[in-house]
């Protein structure tokens, strides 16, 4: 009875040291992510991008604008008061259609990096932890996928479906894991011969508890700094394929298709061009300097 | 000698993953729910027509002899018939690739003049408004998707300013020069038609400058922070106490040490342009590979789709091979890593 009742003080110990090294580790963070502008300002405009997204019925002068709807007495109006940022050629208001836009470039990254990095980061693990035959193999698919332009690879890969903004995910996401796997077979591979995994093994930790217990929390960081990095990219990638008509395909609200559905009609629409460009740029940006200021915080080297 | 064979290896094998990469776009390819004869040959074809096809395309064939086919193909220079075009796909090919050969070029001309002297004038003097500039374009580089900075100096430069041309590599009334090379730029300097060279340049000034944007960011600020690295050398130091003026350090004793770094990333700007191209050919209705391959695509024309990525794939593989080479010629050190055995 008493062994248990101290067994159980002494982990309650544990967990309180434990508590206060990730509080006080936090607690540093967020101080030096505050005094860090530039990540501010990111954080700032990707949570206003994630808000608007959300909230688009809520925040929209014209939410039924958004998806198919027509109306051709409206349409190709210049920016105006009813209207902030005009009208398209099928007279749905461009503001309302760049909120819901928003939505699907955020849909898009999120659902890309919700299947890739689990994916690249668990080959990874296994890969750089178990070397050998599976390591190669692993390894060597890796490099076919890489050995074309993420964007080329993601177009080939579209050319055997019929386009849609599924397809367009799924095609982006089948290339993104090799990032992630790349990058934590790497970390795997030089924490594997560190000390506290030999001890791990030595007192007969299982190869899953030492991968997933020892190593996973260490590659945590980059992989973190990485996905904030990868989301612009992923929207940009994303936009690209729309813009090329391989991506979500109209009547959605997609802001790659607006950009080239908006550009038969420079220059005098300049407006269907120019916002849903400005809106993309908006989102990218917020996530890119939300990245460069993260990997400050958590002292992630330059290049990941 | 020993560095010679670190590049052979590294060229058999990248030779190994084009073999992968073509098996995983011919299965990629030979998924796909439709028929690829039917596609061709349209919706009132006869069946017997259709059977016909796909008889002389090797498409009732077990998948292993159809790639087995395909592939020595390729080694004779055959890479299959276009849906579209009714051509073979390597006439296509050579049809098509010069004006994005050159397209891709001209981008690196613009990375390389643009890029690297503002890094270093970056470095020279921080936090002025070089410095400014190369932050501004670093951060535009790789937030603002290409077709719209392509979009954004189309309504620039050819609507509101009328100065360049907004479509296509030469004007309707001016005569091409004849073909060479297939790079019009060179065809016509050769000939020595100027107007014809003055022509091509106004046009491929935009488009270029476009897929350029996202390299020239990033090169100069990694030759801005490779020459800041280099400036807090010992040596850097000591070679001022000896008075040798400013301008020669720069370019003598740091430009070299500091150019190792962007070079080494000079195979990702090259996969950069190359995506890039894909964008802007298509904003600037620039009639190159990369137009080529997006109609391909979108047509589902499968055999110039494979042909698109394998020529693309070789093309990557060759940059990263001479970056490679060049990067051990610049550092020793890199040469004596690979020595001792990576």
């Amino acid at each position: 009875m008493s062994t248990r009742a101290s067994h159980h003080q002494v982990t309650t110990g544990l967990n309180e040291t434990r508590w206060m090294i990730i509080k006080d580790r936090l607690g540093r963070g967020w101080y030096k992510f505050r005094r860090n502008p530039i990540s501010l300002v990111g954080g700032v405009m990707v949570l206003l991008c994630v808000f608007l997204a959300i909230f688009a019925p809520y925040v929209t002068p014209y939410p039924k604008h958004a998806g198919a709807f027509t109306d051709f007495q409206n349409a190709f109006q210049a920016p105006s008061k009813s209207h902030w940022l005009g009208t398209d050629a099928l007279g749905c208001d461009v503001f309302t259609r760049i909120i819901f836009g928003s939505r699907i470039s955020l849909m898009l990254t999120a659902v890309v990096l919700g299947i890739s990095v689990p994916v690249g980061v668990f080959l990874g693990l296994i890969s750089g932890y178990m070397g050998g035959k599976t390591e190669t193999v692993i390894m060597r698919v890796t490099d076919v996928f890489l050995s074309l332009p993420a964007l080329v690879m993601a177009l080939a890969i579209c050319a055997a479906f019929t386009p849609s903004i599924d397809k367009a995910m799924l095609a982006v996401a089948s290339i993104w894991w090799t990032w992630h796997c790349r990058l934590v077979n790497g970390i795997t591979r030089s924490i594997k011969t560190e000390e506290f995994v030999q001890a791990s093994k030595v007192l007969g930790a299982s190869p899953l508890r030492i991968i997933f217990k020892d190593i996973l929390p260490n590659c945590a960081s980059p992989v973190i700094v990485k996905i904030t990095l990868d989301a612009g990219f992923v929207i940009l990638v994303g936009a690209g394929l729309s813009f090329l008509g391989l991506g979500a395909q109209p009547p959605a609200e997609d802001l790659g298709t607006m950009i080239s559905f908006g550009a038969k009609y420079l220059p005098e629409r300049w407006w269907m061009t120019v916002f849903p460009s400005l809106a993309i740029f908006f989102i990218i940006l917020g996530f890119n300097l939300l990245g460069d200021g993260l990997r400050d915080v958590l002292a992630v080297e330059e290049g990941v | 000698m020993r560095f010679s064979y670190f590049v052979l290896r590294r060229w058999l094998y990248s030779i190994l993953v084009l073999f992968g990469l073509s098996i995983l776009i011919f299965i990629i390819a030979r998924m796909l729910p439709g028929d690829p004869a039917r596609l061709a040959l349209g919706p009132f074809a006869l069946q017997e027509q259709v059977e016909h096809l796909r008889h002389v395309m090797g498409m009732d064939k077990p998948l292993p002899l159809q790639y087995w086919t395909y592939i020595t193909g390729i080694f004779h220079g055959d890479f299959g018939l276009s849906f579209q075009t009714r051509r073979n796909v390597a006439l296509d090919i050579a049809h098509y690739l010069p004006a994005t050969v050159e397209l891709v070029l001209m981008a690196i001309v613009w990375v390389l003049v643009l890029g690297v002297p503002l890094g270093v004038l970056a470095a020279r003097y921080k936090d002025s408004w070089v410095d400014n500039l190369v932050r501004v374009m670093a951060f535009i580089g790789v937030a603002v998707p290409p077709f719209v900075v392509g979009l954004f100096l189309q309504l620039t430069f050819s609507y509101l300013l009328g100065i360049l041309p907004t479509t296509g590599r030469l004007s309707l009334m001016t005569p091409a020069p004849p073909l060479r090379t297939g790079l019009l730029l060179l065809d016509s300097l050769i000939e020595g038609d100027f107007s014809a060279l003055g022509d091509a340049l106004k046009h491929i000034i935009l488009p270029s400058f476009a897929i350029a944007m996202t390299g020239i960011g990033q090169i100069a600020r990694l030759t801005r922070a490779s020459m800041s690295d280099v400036a807090n050398q010992d040596y850097i130091e000591a070679s001022r106490g000896f008075g040798i003026p400013n301008r020669v350090i720069a370019f003598k004793y740091m430009l070299k040490p500091a150019s190792i770094a962007p070079l080494t990333i000079l195979g990702l700007t090259f996969a950069s342009e190359l995506s890039n191209a894909f964008l802007v050919e298509t904003v600037f209705a620039w009639p190159g590979l990369a137009k080529y391959g997006i109609r391909a695509i979108l047509r589902k024309d499968f055999n110039a789709v494979m042909g698109v990525v394998l020529i693309i794939g070789l093309a990557f593989v060759i940059v990263n091979l001479i970056v490679d080479i060049l990067a051990g010629y610049v550092d020793p050190r890199i040469r004596i890593k690979h020595e001792e055995g990576e």
